[in-house]
């Protein structure tokens, strides 16, 4: 398992530009343009100024999406390739499996939201009203979507397929979540259907991490979090254990 | 001794197709075999199933002594698979692959030692730092060989190891998996290339729409068939209607007889003389094993 999980790392490594540079570069564009044309004329929460309260939001989108792409285009890549192979003939157990892709997904999505963290940093001061939150729904929402990476590339057959995750599933769920806005400036209509977003949660939870302040309870956004993680786990290893698409 | 390989009764389905019907092959320690057959006869459902990339849907497999489902673990130990199809890690170079797949296996730095040793013999060292990618086609077939060695399997599977490979790296890969077996390694091998399972295997299974149709040490097939082959070249005429029931095959004028014996060559050259046939080149030749193979696959 441990050498899957250091192939899995290195294969995102040895690209890191496209990896981790590249949505680190993304992610600042974003809040330099964002900032720039409604910094001046919002405040989402009292005394957060809104580019302080962006940074947490695209911290948290840009994990989302990048545990979600390693593990999902490890997976499609390698069964595209056929080199899968040479990991489903060994004596590695679908839970070792699980594991490894999980953990090298989590890691990419983390250093990406570290990096930048680190980079806003130069830029604006953000404070840190519960580290221990903020550790938390980063660890847990990389999980879900590393683990729900692992889902779509077990599924997908091809890039198509796959590209169709993350423009018709991922994107719209993470541009909807509250990344640039409070839900409570939505009509009460999308209020409510921002609470059926489980990605809104993940922002929200950790948004409380840096200011205290959140649309929702953070005990209620970590248990959403944490109870989604354990449904696509338990989805991910059944589909594991049982070689859906992977094994014939 | 334990067999290398058991295969009891097993069959597979693909929806409404019946890919394999009972199949049932015990593969000896150290032995050279060879498992031919056709395009679709399942050879490579047969292959998969052994290394775990599918599933019976019925019966049992084990690789020494190892129930494949059951005892996955170990069984995959025992096992190397070099595939048909010339797949690769586009993000990695030999070395690294290799040291991976060792390490899949549970095989660390102290396994560094072979892998030299595999890489040298099948002359990779001066690649051993090439990406994948960027390695030509016979290239990439020996680090597939490799690849399936890393971990020393003590059972090794082929599947169609020479197909696209030129004369110089096909022999090259010959004297390797001869040396491997002399070294006890057991060689299940699969080939269209059916010399080279006459030249190499001790035993052979035919295979023909899912079940074994042959089963036995290539001697003993070829004595079944202990017939000769009379190759004709004709002039403008063809072949008499009273030799067709001898007829093997044809390519234009050029025609292969199928002679049970000697003495029918007085027949032949008979039957073409009353014809008025000219022989432009006639030539006799022992049955091999792709006689034997379109007797009893072929027809």
């Amino acid at each position: 398992m441990w050498t899957l999980f250091k192939k899995e790392l290195l294969r995102f490594w040895r690209v890191s530009f496209q990896t981790v540079a590249a949505p680190v570069m993304t992610a600042l564009l974003y809040l330099l343009i964002f900032s720039h044309v409604l910094g001046s004329r919002t405040e989402v929460y009292p005394n957060v100024a809104y580019t302080q309260f962006l940074i947490p939001g695209l911290i948290m989108m840009s994990l989302l999406q990048n545990s979600f792409a390693n593990s999902s285009s490890s997976l499609v890549q390698s069964k595209v390739m056929g080199n899968l192979i040479f990991v489903l003939i060994t004596p590695i157990s679908y839970l070792e499996f699980f594991l490894a892709f999980l953990a090298a997904a989590m890691i990419r999505g983390l250093v990406v939201g570290l990096g930048i963290y680190v980079v806003a940093m130069f830029f604006v001061d953000l404070p840190l009203t519960h580290l221990w939150l903020i550790v938390a729904f980063a660890v847990l929402s990389s999980a879900l979507m590393g683990t729900f990476g692992i889902i779509a590339g077990i599924w997908s057959d091809k890039f198509d397929q796959m590209a169709a995750f993350q423009n018709f599933i991922i994107m719209p769920l993470t541009f909807l979540s509250g990344v640039f806005y409070s839900i409570h400036s939505l009509p009460p209509f999308w209020q409510k259907i921002s609470h059926l977003n489980p990605f809104f949660y993940m922002i929200d939870g950790f948004r409380y991490g840096f200011f205290g302040t959140s649309d929702i309870s953070p005990a209620i956004s970590l248990s959403v979090v944490g109870l989604s993680f354990v449904a696509l786990s338990w989805l991910a290893l059944v589909m594991l254990r049982s070689g859906y698409k992977l094994r014939g | 001794m334990i067999p290398a390989i058991n295969i009891d009764q097993v069959h597979k389905h693909f929806g409404a197709l019946h890919a394999l019907k009972g199949i049932n092959l015990s593969i000896e320690q150290g032995e050279f075999f060879a498992l031919l057959g056709p395009n679709g006869a399942g050879k490579s459902t047969l292959i998969n199933l052994l290394a775990g990339l599918l599933r019976p849907s019925s019966g049992s497999l084990a690789v020494m002594g190892f129930d494949i489902q059951q005892d996955y673990r170990r069984a995959r130990h025992a096992l190397g698979v070099v595939p048909q199809e010339l797949v690769f890690d586009p993000f990695f170079n030999v070395r690294e692959m290799l040291r991976f797949q060792a390490g899949y296996f549970g095989r660390g730095r102290e396994n560094d030692a072979w892998i030299d040793e595999v890489i040298e013999a099948l002359g990779l060292t001066d690649k051993a730092h090439t990406n994948m990618r960027k390695l030509s086609g016979g290239m990439k077939r020996r680090a597939l060989i490799a690849q399936a060695l890393a971990h020393k399997p003590p059972v090794i599977v082929l599947d169609e190891p020479t197909a696209g490979v030129d004369v110089e790296l096909r022999q090259m890969l010959w004297e390797f998996v001869k040396r491997l077996n002399r070294d006890g390694h057991t060689i299940i091998l699969t080939t269209h290339y059916l010399e080279e399972a006459e030249t190499l295997c001790s035993r052979v299974a035919m295979m023909k729409q899912g079940e074994i149709v042959a089963l036995d040490s290539t001697a003993n097939l070829l004595n079944r068939f202990p017939g000769k082959n009379l190759h004709l070249k004709l002039g403008e005429k063809r072949l008499p209607e009273s030799l067709t029931p001898l007829l093997r095959s044809m390519d234009g004028n050029a025609y292969v007889l199928a002679l049970a014996d000697l003495t029918q060559i007085e027949f032949v050259l008979a039957e073409l003389r009353t014809a008025q046939v000219t022989v432009e080149d006639l030539q006799l030749t022992e049955a091999d094993l792709e006689d034997v193979f379109v007797e009893l696959v072929g027809r």
